[in-house]
């Protein structure tokens, strides 16, 4: 019986470390991955995007719309790779610049740019695996 | 008290001085002296590089000429519509520029295409509509391949086609000040926060200079 009480808790206490220890090493990584992702994004996204997300005018989409960057999460790897050649609605606006590909990102770095994309300007994606994108990349094109 | 008041005018003297010795602006590229005869004196003067005559397209399909930026100053720049690079800063910089001089008629923008293919005048308006610029202060010019870089060798920018550039052409970002006379007198890095408030503060001292 006194086993028992003594058993329990420390049994949950090690779930607890476990548990801890796991998400600890998530976020490490997803720092890791969000300040590879920022000096990506200055090369290849600011141009257009800005500094801020904040796009310019009708011409390049803000990358500040929460609902849009979050509902399209499991295309945003194929259009950073291939680019984007249909008009896409947001921020309740119209856009149709064709977005050129970008063919010599790998896939760690794509996931690099969206982990930082995906948690900055009011994003909040989380990390964004190389997994994920590596996934992501085969379904191009198809119903995803 | 009495070194206090001191103070106080030595002050406000310094900060008068200041001000009253006005900046100018230098007047840039290539120059010559020219000696002539005027009644029967010699005299030698400094002439200037200057901008020659042009006629382009704009993004109404309208003809824009050196005359139609003969009453005032302008900032012209060379890009293309469809730059992956450096043109979206500069447009957006040339748009600062565009809101502080809003609707002053002695100010104008002049972006030539580079891209002579693809940028016809109709290419040209979406890019400006998607930009936001209205109304005929800002103009986009399309022309030929001959033409538009011939005239970009006056600016003394540097565009060429290049399969290996993103995009497709290697440019300069620079956007160059000209004064009413067709002289260059200024030239700053359009990707440059720094330069481009530069570039303003300037323009306020050229605006001056034709007073």
């Amino acid at each position: 019986m006194s086993n028992y009480f003594v058993y329990v808790p420390f049994f949950f206490l090690l779930i607890l470390i476990f548990a801890n220890a796991c998400q600890g090493e998530n976020e490490i990584k997803k720092a890791q991955f969000f300040t590879n992702g920022k000096s990506l994004y200055t090369v290849n996204c600011e141009n257009c995007h800005g500094v801020k997300g904040e796009g310019l005018g009708n011409l390049y989409p803000p990358l500040s719309d929460t609902a849009s960057i979050q509902s399209n999460r499991t295309r945003l790897s194929c259009m950073i790779k291939y680019g984007i050649h249909e008009e896409l609605i947001i921020d309740n606006r119209k856009f149709d610049t064709e977005m050129p590909a970008n063919l010599s990102l790998t896939e760690q770095e794509i996931a690099y740019i969206l982990t930082y994309v995906g948690n900055s300007f009011g994003n909040e994606l989380g990390l964004v695996s190389t997994e994920e994108v590596s996934s992501t990349l085969k379904r191009c094109g198809q119903d995803q | 008290m009495s070194s206090y008041n001191l103070a106080l005018i030595g002050c406000l003297l310094f900060f008068s001085c200041g001000q009253t010795s006005k900046k100018t602006l230098p007047i840039l590229g290539e120059r010559e002296a020219v000696t002539k005869e005027v009644n029967g004196k010699t005299i030698t003067d400094t002439v200037y590089q200057t901008i020659p005559a042009f006629s382009f397209i704009n993004q109404d399909s309208v003809i824009i000429t050196e005359k139609d930026f003969d009453n005032g100053i302008y900032v012209t720049d060379f890009f293309f519509t469809s730059c992956p690079s450096i043109c979206p800063v500069m447009s957006k910089n040339l748009l600062k520029v565009l809101a502080k001089f809003k609707d002053n008629n002695q100010v104008k923008i002049l972006s030539h295409s580079i891209d002579t293919k693809y940028d016809t005048p109709w290419v040209l308006k979406r890019y400006a509509d998607k930009l936001g610029v209205t109304g005929d202060q800002w103009q986009f010019v399309h022309g030929s391949e001959k033409d538009i870089y011939g005239i970009a060798d006056k600016y003394m920018v540097y565009a060429k086609e290049n399969a290996d550039a993103p995009g497709g052409f290697e440019h300069q970002g620079w956007l160059i000040l000209v004064d009413g006379k067709k002289r260059i007198r200024g030239a700053y890095d359009g990707t440059d926060n720094d330069q481009v408030a530069q570039l303003m503060e300037d323009m306020d001292i050229l605006l001056g200079e034709n007073e």
